[in-house]
């Protein structure tokens, strides 16, 4: 195994390893901050993919964390009300059942991710981060004036969601789903990383006309990147949400974009368990350093400074050392 | 039957004219040599048939109009190219580098290990970090993954030891013998592309001068156009 593979490993046992401690311990609230810990990761293993791999950087995947967000507030919201989500041409009922809610969230955020791709990507470097964050801000005031799901108050959801077969409520078993969700999506990007699409956009990234000469279209395997990762995205937004069991307009804020790139940051852009680590390490310092001061963000701030200046590969390039070039 | 067709074809850099009048012509399985002294339009020429240029003219390949595609698309027809000073992947290893390339066809992992048994050597090793001539075989075995019909070689042997110069003589000479694959190559060695080529075009000021077999290219025109 290599050194970041070992890297790799010790994160997640670690999640494993702190949420069975807890459960065991009767510590609720902590199992609560792994699982919010796990969420995060999976929205910025999203953003990662993107940025990593395809050297987007989006500001505005906030939208799909939302779109995640509100997908199952609205789904839920219907079901709680008894009332259909709409009734023409056909009957739509909402639903309390995870793996739709899931769905429907994954698949709202891909339409999204098409449309938006589309539109940002005949841009580059600066102007792409604009037109991602006009879109997040678009969204934003789109769901404050949402006057039929909460506006600016949001929705709440009185009672978790259910997985067939598990207690959704049990905060242990909830942390489950959302850890095996994030381990499954790790596979799937690391499968995705190395094979000839993954390969190619790593390529395109770093020399975007060489890759046409074996037939590749940069700019058709960037869509393909972001659409992928808004989806990603989208489903830790339902997994939030359904955390919280509140959804509300700051989940599109722009804060929200910069908080998911902060993870991939903190943990090391480019690497497959960075935003873990990114996340992991925010959390904690929300708690620990949320108890010490209401101002903690300055030496969040601060830290961030100290990685980007003197620890380009973040967290995971400290531990596991440089890896390829990510520029 | 021409493969390739080029008529009358012009480009440029900005506002500094590099072709003037480019007439070439490729049938299946055919090998073309492509000469010229340095700066009169080889590359550039390249470059158009690749779609990486503007280029007005015509260009036809397989009866299709390539001067309206982009350059991927132009790739997709089966216009496989090694790019003059190599241009791997650097931060892919030798794998990831043909196996990203690869298209459906019969070059595969196997087939051009078997050409360049180098490559499988040096499997997992970064093409940065390869040799000169290794980054050349590298290039090569990338162009034939995308299993082309018209493989293009732009001063594939440039800048080599005489050894491994060989060795990709070698590979073109057993592309020849052993494929229906049709052949651009461009380079500067007369004596080698003499052996290879069926066919000679020579360029100069950005305009085809000479075309025929290339047992008809005399000592003078070559001594004229191409300075050897």
């Amino acid at each position: 195994m290599s050194r970041e593979g070992i890297v790799n490993a010790v994160l997640l046992v670690g999640f494993v390893a702190v949420a069975a401690w807890a459960h065991f311990a009767g510590e609720p609230f902590t199992i609560t901050l792994a699982t919010r810990a796990a969420i995060f990761a999976l929205a910025a293993v999203g953003l990662n993919f993107a940025l990593g791999l395809g050297g987007l950087v989006s500001l505005g995947h906030a939208v799909f964390f939302g779109i995640g967000g509100y997908a199952m507030g609205i789904l839920a919201f219907h079901a709680q009300n008894y009332t259909p989500l709409m009734e023409w041409p056909f009957a739509i009922p909402g639903t309390k059942v995870m793996p739709i809610i899931w769905l429907t969230a994954i698949v709202t955020a891909a339409l999204a991710a098409l449309v938006i791709g589309l539109l940002s990507l005949r841009t580059s470097g600066v102007y792409f981060i604009m037109i991602t964050l006009a879109f997040g801000q678009m969204f934003f005031y789109f769901a404050i004036s949402w006057s039929a799901y909460g506006g600016e108050d949001g929705l709440s959801i009185y009672i978790r969601n259910g997985f067939p077969g598990l207690n959704t409520l049990v905060p242990i078993q909830f942390f489950g789903i959302c850890f095996v969700l994030l381990c499954a999506v790790l596979w799937f990007v690391s499968r995705m990383e190395r094979s000839p699409f993954g390969l190619m956009l790593n390529a395109a990234r770093q020399v975007p006309h060489r890759v046409e000469t074996v037939g590749l279209d940069p700019q058709r395997a960037k869509l393909v990147a972001f659409v992928i990762s808004g989806a990603i995205t989208a489903l830790a937004g339902a997994l939030f949400a359904d955390l919280n069991r509140f959804v509300s307009p700051t989940m599109f804020s722009w804060q929200t974009s910069g908080e998911i790139m902060i993870f991939v940051i903190l943990g090391g852009v480019a690497r497959l368990c960075g935003p873990v680590a990114g996340a992991a390490l925010f959390v904690a310092l929300e708690h620990w350093l949320g108890d010490l001061s209401d101002y903690w963000h300055i030496y969040l701030g601060l830290l961030l400074l100290l990685i980007v200046l003197f620890l380009r590969g973040g967290i995971v390039g400290f531990l596991a050392g440089r890896a390829r070039a990510h520029d | 039957m021409s493969f390739l067709t080029l008529r009358g074809v012009t480009a440029s850099y900005g506002a500094s004219q590099a072709l003037f009048g480019i007439d070439l012509d490729i049938a299946e399985g055919e090998v073309v040599a492509l000469m010229g002294r340095n700066g009169m339009g080889k590359t550039t020429t390249v470059k158009a048939i690749c779609r990486m240029l503007p280029a007005g003219g015509t260009i036809t390949f397989d009866g299709k109009d390539l001067t309206r595609l982009p350059s991927h698309a132009a790739a997709r027809l089966g216009i496989g190219l090694v790019p003059e000073g190599r241009r791997c992947f650097r931060d892919l290893t030798v794998w990831e580098n043909l196996i990203a390339a690869h298209r459906p066809g019969a070059w595969d992992w196997q087939a051009v290990t078997r050409l360049f048994p180098r490559l499988a050597e040096r499997r997992d090793q970064r093409a940065a970090t390869l040799s000169g001539g290794e980054q050349q075989m590298l290039a090569v075995g990338r162009a034939l993954m995308t299993n082309p019909r018209l493989l293009i070689l732009d001063e594939a042997t440039e800048g080599l030891a005489p050894l491994i110069r060989a060795e990709i003589w070698d590979a073109i000479a057993r592309l020849k013998a052993d494929t229906a694959m049709s052949i651009l190559v461009i380079d500067k060695s007369l004596k080698e592309l003499r052996q290879v080529a069926d066919c000679a075009v020579l360029v100069a000021r950005g305009r085809t001068v000479w075309t025929g077999a290339m047992a008809d290219l005399d000592a003078e025109t070559s001594a004229a156009h191409v300075g050897v």
